[in-house]
């Protein structure tokens, strides 16, 4: 079996401009979702309340839930506490109220649904630990993106690197954009997600590069589209097949991950999708503008070290 | 070209060994149990509480998996966690008749089911996070201002008496704020009181004021000192903690320093927050006060009329004991307890030392009373006990003392460890806390386990039906990276979570695009005209190069997520390089060495099974290699 059939290498730097217009209105969109919705944050980062609650017998948890769900709680996570008989309910913390009515209204709720508890403890988390968690993952980013743009420019030339890390970049402002606009809930696995699809699209980039790097040196008389034409048509059932793979496992993750696991998931899908896309399509066309050329291979096989062989090694 | 030297064989089948036995005692899993264990340091745990708690239960009809006796305590194994609750109920009402004075910690553990062989090689099951067996997370802010204040406090007391040593009068010393303020009538004595200040007291930094007829020297600490208090005073707490946390009878708690004023601990299997909190936050306080061996003191004590400031303490063992109201020491001065033996006897002994003032007082008290008894009371939750009673022989200065006498080794260490424990060097606020019930828990693993398995389940049956019998390799290489990630895991001890399990699938998810990119570059060989042996070789020899990039950007993520991240995000970052780490070697080397004992050997190989080859003719009739 061949899914990938094709005759001649497909000229995707024609249409340049055009990947790179459409890439440019979804990240312009993204931005503006950021700034007028802004992020649904998780209680890692807001802080929110955990309300104990006992029953007589032993209690109801899908009562409970239910309860929760008729009194407008949303995100709430319901969950037996140490003995059958006690509940416990997280509620992320939301504007004004204090713990003290949270919890009343909780019980209010409980006592329609499920009568019968009592109250027996309501906990804040403090939102002291959010604002480092949101430096620290600021922080994360912005090495992770100077030590891509460091290895890039070592191993392949600075024109890849910048390109590769802008096309990555705006995917991560693209998933956020996606959060923002569906105001899905921001959490630290999130965030996790979001620094693993950077890595992963660069990955990608980096895939194409490698090819761009061995047909400017190994093939004579092609421009420079031609050459990112051919890299590019070379490598796509192997991107095709790998991000299927990756979104096949992402996708039962998405299926069987439960409610811990789905926004985490959901951010891989998005980053996977726009991943290809920007790394291909995106990351190609700048290189391109950015003017790279067959010479900067060349010039550098001058350099190295006598006796090296094509690959640049020295035994 | 495609054959291994036997030693690379070796290398692999030692790995995927290996491998195998350090993933095994992930399948046997691991059992509910209920650990009983002593809650004071008069009650020891041995075979006759084993016995008790068989009969409780047996009393009680709950069935139990076996019943094990440890370091720790009593641990009974059970079906499920129901049966495990009930059986808590059970035991804790047997053993802890008086819910006001608990003399055992009951608590709810996870016991490894795994053989004994297993466990001897420390091949032992995967350290699985707080969101996955349930738990309590606390994180805790040390009032480091609070530690200062108390230093100061303590301080002001030194230099009264510094002070009164060398004859030097003064009027009045008090803490004002973060500094210490000495007053003096006269200009003489000011000058030497700061020399001998600053000779005696090397934190503080003496500066002088005057303001009208009061001359002042005002003390504050040394930055470096400050530090120094901060780090000791977070050291003392985790310390303390420690001692705490191991009477909930927690299998692995986890106590640790985050960032320069904050301790998080973790308590797993622990479902009472309210308890743990309690205990946490829990001073207890050493006591050191004289004997009344006054005869029929006791006596009138018991019968309901103790003498005039005097009042009745239990010993360790039972026997009431008569003390002194006044106290002479407080556990403040005590700096160390450390259990060891008597230089003489050879007798088992705890040695303390006390700071400069309190070997003063100890010196002053001891000359006093040779031939007297002195109690060393632990005060915990407004209850006291008598630790151990010591008759005075000598006169002791230096502030070393030694507490000897009818004590084991292991009394010895327990005195030590609870003079040790004293009290937290400085209050601390939970600004953090969370806990994960058990059903959540086994929740979360069943949830992460599915995902795992249908993902692996997909991209294996795509694999080996696009790329037939390179395809049984990838997905066979694939199997192997598990087995080492899991084995690593496994072996390192590194805490898996939720987003650890994700970190696993995506992992897995990644690792593939070695093996596609090692296979579409086999195939490319193939259609570019190549012979299938030379086509394997160069294709994997060329894929490496890429395989190689892509790997170390993912890498460089992974590390600054290592680095940055804290709770979930540091769970996910440890899977996520280890994985990284495992797929390089197994989706090249394991994958090549399956390769090359499948064709390496056939010299005149003229086709493999990569799955269907399709070659443009526009390319064959071109020439264009």
């Amino acid at each position: 079996m061949e899914f990938f059939r094709i005759h001649k290498d497909i000229p995707f730097m024609r249409h340049a401009l055009t990947f790179n217009v459409i890439s440019l209105v979804t990240f312009i969109l993204a931005v503006v979702f950021l700034f007028t919705k802004g992020l649904h944050l998780s209680v890692e980062f807001t802080g929110g309340t955990l309300i104990e609650t006992h029953y007589e017998q032993t209690a109801d948890l899908e009562k409970v839930r239910n309860a929760l769900g008729k009194a407008g709680f949303s995100d709430y996570s319901v969950q037996n506490f140490g003995s059958s008989q006690d509940v416990m309910i997280r509620l992320p913390l939301k504007g004004e109220q204090n713990s003290n009515q949270l919890g009343e209204a909780v019980m209010k709720s409980l006592e329609a649904d499920a009568p019968g508890s009592q109250l027996r403890r309501v906990e804040f988390v403090g939102p002291q630990v959010g604002k480092e968690l949101a430096e620290n993952g600021a922080m994360a980013l912005l090495l992770v993106i100077i030590g891509i743009v460091i290895y890039l420019a070592v191993r392949f030339e600075w024109r890849f690197s910048v390109s590769a890390i802008i096309a990555n970049l705006h995917d991560v402002v693209i998933i956020l954009g996606f959060f923002a606009f569906f105001q899905w809930e921001f959490s630290l696995s999130v965030l996790a997600a979001i620094l693993a699809v950077l890595g992963y699209s660069v990955n990608e980039s980096v895939v194409v590069f490698d090819r761009v790097r061995e047909t400017f040196k190994g093939k004579r008389g092609l421009s420079t589209p031609e050459v990112l034409d051919h890299a590019i048509t070379s490598t796509i059932s192997r991107t095709i097949i790998t991000h299927g793979c990756t979104q096949m496992m992402v996708l039962s993750m998405l299926v069987f991950g439960g409610e811990t696991l789905h926004y985490f998931a959901m951010a891989l899908t998005i980053g996977i999708c726009f991943g290809i896309y920007s790394s291909v399509l995106v990351a190609s066309p700048l290189v391109m503008w950015l003017g790279v050329s067959r010479e900067q291979f060349i010039a550098k096989q001058k350099k190295v070290v006598e006796g090296a062989n094509e690959e640049g090694a020295v035994v | 070209m495609n054959r291994y030297p036997l030693w690379k064989y070796i290398t692999v089948a030692i790995a995927l060994v290996l491998g195998f036995i350090y993933t095994l005692p992930n399948f046997f899993g691991e059992s509910p149990a209920v650990q009983v264990s002593s809650a004071k340091v008069t009650i020891k745990i041995d075979d006759k509480t084993k016995a008790r708690v068989e009969e409780a239960l047996s009393a009680a009809g709950v069935a139990n998996d076996g019943i094990l006796l440890d370091l720790n305590g009593v641990k009974t194994r059970f079906k499920d966690t129901d049966t495990q609750l009930k059986a808590k109920d059970v035991l804790e009402k047997a053993f802890n008749p008086d819910p006001a004075d608990p003399k055992y910690v009951v608590a709810l553990n996870l016991l490894s089911a795994s053989p004994q062989w297993l466990t001897a090689m420390h091949s032992l099951p995967m350290y699985l996070g707080l969101d996955l067996r349930g738990g309590v997370h606390f994180l805790l802010q040390v009032d480091m201002k609070g530690a200062l204040t108390k230093r100061l406090d303590s301080t002001a007391g030194d230099l009264r008496t510094l002070l009164r040593d060398k004859n030097l009068r003064h009027a009045g010393i008090s803490r004002e704020g973060d500094r210490l303020v000495v007053k003096f009538r006269e200009v003489e004595t000011r000058d030497k009181a700061r020399n001998v200040i600053s000779d005696g007291q090397p934190d503080l930094l003496v500066a002088e004021q005057s303001d009208g007829s009061d001359f002042k020297l005002i003390a504050t600490l040394k930055p470096q000192a400050q530090q120094k208090i901060g780090e000791f005073a977070l050291k003392q707490n985790i310390t303390t903690l420690h001692n705490r946390i191991n009477e909930l009878g927690v299998a692995e708690p986890v106590i640790q320093q985050q960032g320069a004023d904050r301790i998080v601990v973790q308590l797993p299997g622990v479902q009472d927050t309210a308890k743990a909190k309690d205990i946490l936050g829990r001073t207890a306080t050493l006591e050191i006060r004289m004997v009344d061996d006054a005869p029929g003191g006791l006596e009138a004590a018991l019968a309901g009329n103790p003498p005039f400031g005097t009042e009745v303490y239990n010993e360790r063992g039972g026997q009431p004991l008569l003390v002194k109201k006044q106290v002479v020491l407080t556990g403040d001065r005590l700096t160390d307890a450390q259990p060891g033996f008597d230089n003489q006897t050879q007798e088992a002994a705890v040695h303390l030392t006390l700071d400069s003032a309190g070997a003063r007082i100890f010196r002053d008290i001891t000359r006093e009373n040779v031939g007297k008894r002195m109690a060393i009371l632990l005060i915990e939750k407004g209850k006291g006990e008598v630790v151990t009673a010591p008759v005075i022989r000598t006169e002791i200065g230096g502030g070393r003392v030694q507490i000897s006498g009818r004590m084991s080794t292991s009394e010895a260490n327990d005195t030590a460890l609870l003079l040790r424990a004293g009290s937290l060097a400085a209050p601390m606020d939970i600004i953090e806390e969370r806990t994960i019930g058990p059903s959540l828990g086994a929740d979360n693993i069943q949830k992460g386990f599915h995902s795992t398995l249908w993902g692996f389940a997909a991209i294996a049956l795509f694999m080996i039906v696009y790329y037939q019998v390179f395809g049984v390799v990838s997905v066979l290489a694939l199997g192997a990276n598990l087995l080492f990630l899991i084995a690593l895991l496994s072996l390192l001890q590194a805490t898996l979570t939720l987003p650890g399990i994700a970190a696993i699938a995506l992992a897995l998810g990644m690792a593939i695009d070695s093996n596609v990119l090692i296979n579409e570059r086999i195939r490319e060989e193939l259609r570019n005209g190549m012979p299938p042996q030379g086509a394997i070789s160069e294709g994997y020899e060329r894929a490496f190069g890429t395989i190689l990039d892509s790997n170390v950007t993912t890498l460089i993520v992974g590390l600054m997520l290592l680095i940055f991240g804290s709770g979930p995000v540091r769970g996910f970052a440890v899977v996520h390089c280890l994985g990284i780490l495992t797929s390089i070697f197994s989706s090249v080397v394991v994958s090549r060495a399956l390769v090359n004992l499948i064709y390496g050997r056939q010299k005149k190989l003229t086709k493999v099974a990569i799955g269907q080859l399709w070659k443009p003719a526009a390319a064959t009739t071109d020439g264009q290699k």
